[in-house]
């Protein structure tokens, strides 16, 4: 892209929001002022301090785009390399921590606690743009529900995460207390990149090779998005919403086409379907931009997007600051320009409604 | 928005012979493949069943949606015995119906399977007798696929070598949910030796294994299993790019049975997107993963798939490569593809008899 | 009996045929019969017989070899309810449903069907006083049968 082409493509950013960014994960320090003294004892006494995922190892090369590394505010790097340069409406954080894969479900509830008032202290108070998706422990259903009625007043906070890689598909009966939470108040679920390491990434185990969990995250998208359809989840709760974040896009349609055509021979299993699958995909799930698992000729671009049948699913993200682009050029070039409006904005503002405040 | 339509055929009928890369043999009684154990054997399975990773000893985990394991309704034999285990009727209701010049067996053998693995490498060894004996033999038009227990590597290539004289082995036949992904160096000395005798391997779908089937769990329902099955394909593909199996095996060929094909483009771009920015992860590929795609990999074309737009369709055989797509009906399951009618578009008469028949023809020399 | 030709069903005019004695299909049961070169899957639905065309419009299986069901239907995961006994059938392939009354398929009723045919039961008497084409039958005056408008 040439220097006059990439400035054009930074300036119709312009206002846009970013559904993906990341706060590096916080330590114990930064936990401790939101613990009480039991659950500061525990993590002192008891070494919980870097809880960093495994399967999403913030300190390796690719989670840190090298111009971004600094060692001072994390804020103020977000600001000075992304939020101001690109004149971002709204950027959305989410911490991707150990926090989805801590075992004890009481310890799993206080860290997700003390991490979105860490967010709410810490990074919304201190930038109006940021926004949040809070995190709550999956380990722990109740104190989940509970949590998500704690936050629900702060309107800053717009969705509920979780990581693609869970203990039990998405879709189960178990998690349904906090879809019915999540959706009464606005908020979509999350599911991001990433796992738990509860179960092995791979029909045949686990990896040699991170960049093969990389590889493997669609897989467990397009599982996750089947689980929901098929347990019945949009049937029990037709207003959620479900954003896949930092998962490559192009695994959607043959998502949509496969699970349409079983759907006509296997609905005497599940009939409680009673639209085609490829419909409830387009009416539930959100997709953020980046990564984009695309061709980068723009024909053919605009091709594999076409296959979606919808102007509505997808959601601008930077991905901040993981490493998937030069520059500002947070959109592959070639990106359809009609498309721009609704990526940017209209999208995002449909699909997280407590985003305009 | 153009309304999507499920079109009326637009083939023509076929007059060249179609190739069938998916053919499922089966046995006409219970004891059928027992026979073709040694007395050792025969006796322990009696006494102790052919254990494997299926929770469930008779019934599927994800129950079918049509009887016999899903089957096609109407392809019960009307002399006996299973669908699929009377050469008569398959000669006339695959066969000759729809013009099979050849029919490439997968008889998703249990012994690749199997808990006991010495148990595991005598049934593979039954099984491909049995392919010889009750199939390849009286049928030119069938061929055989040498089943191995792929996690006994020595016992793998000792079947291979006990077969490679026969030329109705067209090619082996290993489960894609391998104990370890599939790329993993302790699968090497297979892949050595299938180089070496220019046999590709065909891995074919499998309806359990011993890691769940998604990478949050176990999933509740058949409709969402049919669909992850697909996903240790790409596994399969993943882990053999990245793990550099094609540096050392350029020549390997692979066959993805019973998956689709929808996902490999977007599997495509999305190892080269990670490629080019992990590439010092994994340095010795050192190749586009996508090159390895387009010079190592075949597909069957069964379950087609089936885009809302039908002519989205031909995005993906472009993206692909007509090259690269193997017809197979999957006889005589319940998703069985006819030849006359699984795709819903036209082709070029070029791309028809590549996918129909070449492609296969020149993989498994079977003229 | 005399068969009054139609121009071989190529014209405009629609013929009647004579498909089967009434008898030959019990309640639950189908038959597939040929006119004019269709092959159409004859049904007995609690007595009323339904005629669709016999090809799934999917991949071209035999709909009369498909099971004959109930409708399933659910509105709550979990909770299912059945009704509409004996007036769906499901392709032996791919298990589309298609309701025998209409030919229209559960899934999507307004773009995939199957071409319905008008029935009716006839009395043999009725029958050889004519106009009806009869492919293959002898109509004995006392018995009763199907026909199929094509």
């Amino acid at each position: 892209m040439s220097v006059l082409e990439a400035a054009k493509a930074v300036a119709s950013l312009a206002g846009a929001i970013d559904c993906d960014v990341h706060p590096p994960s916080p330590r114990r320090d930064d936990l401790l002022p939101y613990l009480d003294e039991y659950w500061s004892e525990i993590s002192i006494s008891r070494e919980v301090d870097v809880l960093e995922l495994m399967s999403f190892p913030e300190r390796t090369k690719p989670y840190m785009r090298p111009d971004w590394k600094s060692t001072g505010d994390p804020l103020e790097a977000m600001q000075k390399n992304l939020l101001d340069p690109l004149d971002l409406r709204h950027a959305i954080l989410n911490v991707v921590s150990g926090a989805h894969a801590i075992f004890d479900p009481y310890l799993s509830a206080a860290i997700c606690r003390a991490t979105n008032d860490w967010l709410a202290d810490k990074w919304l108070d201190r930038d109006p743009r940021l926004r949040a998706s809070m995190l709550v422990p999956f380990q722990n259903a109740e104190a989940a529900v509970e949590e998500i009625e704690r936050r629900a007043d702060d309107k800053r906070f717009v969705q509920v995460l979780t990581v693609v890689g869970g203990e039990l598909p998405a879709g189960r009966r178990i998690y349904w207390p906090i879809y019915e939470a999540a959706a009464r108040h606005g908020l979509p679920l999350g599911i991001h990149a990433g796992g738990t390491y509860r179960n092995a990434p791979s029909h045949s185990g686990f990896h040699s090779f991170l960049i093969e969990d990389h590889i493997a995250h669609t897989q467990g998208f397009a599982t996750q998005m089947a689980s929901l359809i098929a347990e019945g989840v949009f049937v029990k709760f037709p207003e959620l919403k479900v954003v896949a974040i930092e998962s490559g896009v192009t695994w959607v349609p043959p998502l949509m086409w496969r699970m349409t055509k079983d759907w006509r021979g296997s609905r005497i299993e599940v009939p409680w379907i009673k639209e085609q699958p490829a419909d409830i995909i387009r009416k539930h799930l959100r997709v953020t931009t980046q990564p984009m698992d695309i061709p980068d000729e723009p024909d053919e671009m605009e091709k594999a997007l076409a296959h979606l049948l919808s102007d509505e699913m997808l959601l601008f993200s930077t991905d901040y600051p993981h490493w998937h682009f030069e520059g500002l050029e947070a959109l592959p070039a070639g990106f359809p320009e009609a498309l721009l409006e609704k990526v940017l904005r209209t999208n995002a503002l449909s699909t997280y409604p407590r985003l305009g405040g | 928005m153009e309304a999507p339509v499920i079109e009326r055929p637009q083939q023509a009928d076929q007059q060249l012979g179609v190739v069938d890369c998916d053919v499922h043999p089966a046995f006409s009684t219970p004891t059928e493949l027992a026979n073709y154990l040694p007395a050792r054997w025969k006796a322990h399975v009696r006494d102790y069943a052919a254990r494997s990773g299926n929770p469930l000893l008779g019934t599927l985990p994800y129950p079918r949606i049509s009887p016999g394991n899903g089957m096609r309704r109407d392809s019960w034999p009307p002399n006996g015995g299973p669908p699929a285990s009377d050469l008569d009727f398959l000669r006339e209701q695959l066969l000759e119906e729809c013009n099979i010049e050849f029919g490439i067996l997968q008889p998703l053998a249990a012994g690749s399977m199997a808990f006991n693995q010495e148990l595991g490498a005598a049934l593979c060894t039954a099984i491909n007798d049995w392919q010889i004996d009750k199939w390849a033999e009286p049928e030119p038009r069938l061929r055989a696929s040498i089943c191995i227990p792929q996690e006994d590597v020595k016992a793998s290539i000792a079947e291979i070598e006990s077969r490679i004289g026969d030329n109705r082995f067209v090619q082996i036949a290993m489960p894609p949910r391998t104990l370890e992904p599939a790329g993993r160096k302790r699968y090497w000395p297979i892949y050595e030796v299938a180089q070496h005798y220019d046999l590709p391997i065909g891995l074919h779908t499998g309806a359990f294994g011993y890691r769940p089937n998604t990478p949050a769990g176990w999933s509740s329902f058949y409709i969402e299993e049919h669909f992850a099955a697909s996903n240790s394909l790409q596994t399969v593909m993943a882990s053999m790019i990245m793990e550099g199996a094609f540096e050392a095996f350029p020549k390997l060929k692979i066959v993805l049975v019973e998956g689709g094909f929808s996902w490999v483009p977007s599997l495509g771009w999305r190892m080269d997107r990670e490629w080019k920015r992990m590439r010092d992860e994994v340095p010795h590929v050192k190749r586009l993963p996508s090159e390895y795609m387009r010079e190592n990999f075949w597909y069957t074309t069964q379950p087609i798939e089936e885009p809302e737009h039908n002519r989205h369709l031909y995005d993906i055989l472009r993206w692909i490569g007509a090259d690269r797509l193997m017809f197979s009906t999957d006889y005589p399951h319940w998703d069985f593809d006819d030849p006359r009618y699984a795709f819903k578009v036209p082709l070029e008469p070029a791309e028809k008899s590549a996918i129909f028949r070449d492609n296969a023809i020149s993989l498994f020399k079977l003229s | 009996m005399s068969a009054q030709t139609n121009p071989a069903g190529r014209g405009r005019q629609k013929g009647r045929h004579v498909v089967a004695r009434v008898d030959e299909i019990a309640d639950g049961a189908s038959k597939l019969v040929h006119v004019e070169g269709r092959a159409i899957a004859l049904f007995n639905v609690k007595g009323e017989f339904f005629a669709i065309a016999n090809r799934c419009p999917h991949e071209g299986a035999d709909l009369c070899k498909g099971k004959i069901v109930a409708l399933i239907e659910s509105d709550e995961p979990g909770v299912v309810r059945l009704s509409r006994h004996g007036e769906l059938v499901r392709c032996p392939w791919h298990g589309w449903e298609f309701d025998i009354r209409t030919g229209k398929s559960w899934c999507d009723p307004t773009r995939t069907r199957v071409k319905s045919y008008d029935v009716a039961v006839e009395s043999g008497a009725r029958l050889v006083e004519g106009p009806y084409e009869a492919e293959v039958y002898k109509v004995a005056v006392e018995d009763r049968y199907v026909v199929i408008e094509v």
